[in-house]
């Protein structure tokens, strides 16, 4: 039988992997991927602790979660375009044109 | 024999998570979060929720993975030489002790709380996908339309904003 804790060190390190990710990558799409690794380890959170409190609720949570990483994911991937046309560039330090 | 597969499908994630994040080429990160999807509904297998094991291997690895490598091929980048931010170093030693914090006291705490009314035989008799549709439409009703309603809103977000705007010249004569 595996821990609880198992899971949610896996979960613990793969959210800090993302969190860094999203730090230090300077490429806008790779900035989104590491948010979709965040939210990886979120919903294996959510569904190890809804097995092992016998509880559904987390699992439907979870759904909740990709639906919505799904949503993100064209939203950020369409900006990404929008702003692509415009600069020829997905460094997300160039960026900056709503800034004044 | 679980815990094999267990230590299999999470060091094999986390490796692809860091590959993910660490990797130069923007098409290879894709492929590395690819395994990282894959590796990740494994563990849900083991967790008994093959609902979510198929709807992770159909929306994050079949459409939303495929919408990012569509939109890489799409825009032909070129790899900077600095791929990483410039300060990134004050980032990874905080990360790191936080992370060594974090792990240090997950290992220890034994994680109790009220039990709910799923038990592992309940949700084995009639499956995982009857136990969460069953929930889902009667508790989580209100949620569903929820996410439907935003779900929309993205589809026409994305299509507003990806659409190629008109010449403004054109706009002027009609």
């Amino acid at each position: 039988m595996i821990p609880l804790s198992a899971y949610v060190a896996v979960s613990a390190v793969l959210f800090i992997t993302g969190l860094l990710g999203v730090l230090i990558r300077r490429n806008f799409i790779i900035v989104l991927m590491s948010v979709e690794i965040m939210l990886n380890a979120a919903n294996i959170n959510l569904i190890a602790f809804s097995h092992y409190l016998e509880s559904m609720a987390g699992q439907l949570v979870a759904l909740f979660v990709i639906a919505i990483a799904a949503g993100e994911a064209a939203i950020g991937l369409a900006i990404i375009i929008v702003v692509f046309r415009g600069k020829i560039s997905t460094n997300v330090d160039e960026m900056n044109f709503l800034k004044w | 024999m679980v815990s094999i597969f267990f230590a299999y499908f999470a060091l094999a994630s986390i490796a692809a998570g860091v590959l993910t994040v660490a990797l130069r080429h923007p098409v290879h990160c894709g492929l590395a979060l690819l395994a990282l999807l894959v590796h990740v509904s494994g563990l849900f297998i083991l967790l008994n929720a093959e609902f979510l094991w198929a709807v992770q291997i159909i929306v994050y690895a079949g459409a939303i993975l495929v919408l990012y490598l569509f939109v890489l091929m799409l825009m032909n980048l070129k790899t900077d030489d600095r791929y990483l931010h410039s300060s990134y170093l004050y980032f990874l030693v905080p990360a790191a002790i936080g992370s060594l914090f974090v792990l240090a006291l997950l290992v220890r705490s034994p994680f109790g709380g009220a039990k709910g009314d799923a038990t592992t035989a309940a949700i084995l008799q009639d499956g995982d996908t009857h136990a969460v549709g069953i929930k889902m439409f009667s508790e989580y009703l209100l949620q569903f339309e929820i996410v439907g309603i935003f779900l929309l809103g993205a589809v026409i977000g994305a299509i507003v904003l990806a659409k190629t705007p008109k010449p403004p010249s054109r706009e002027r004569k009609a």
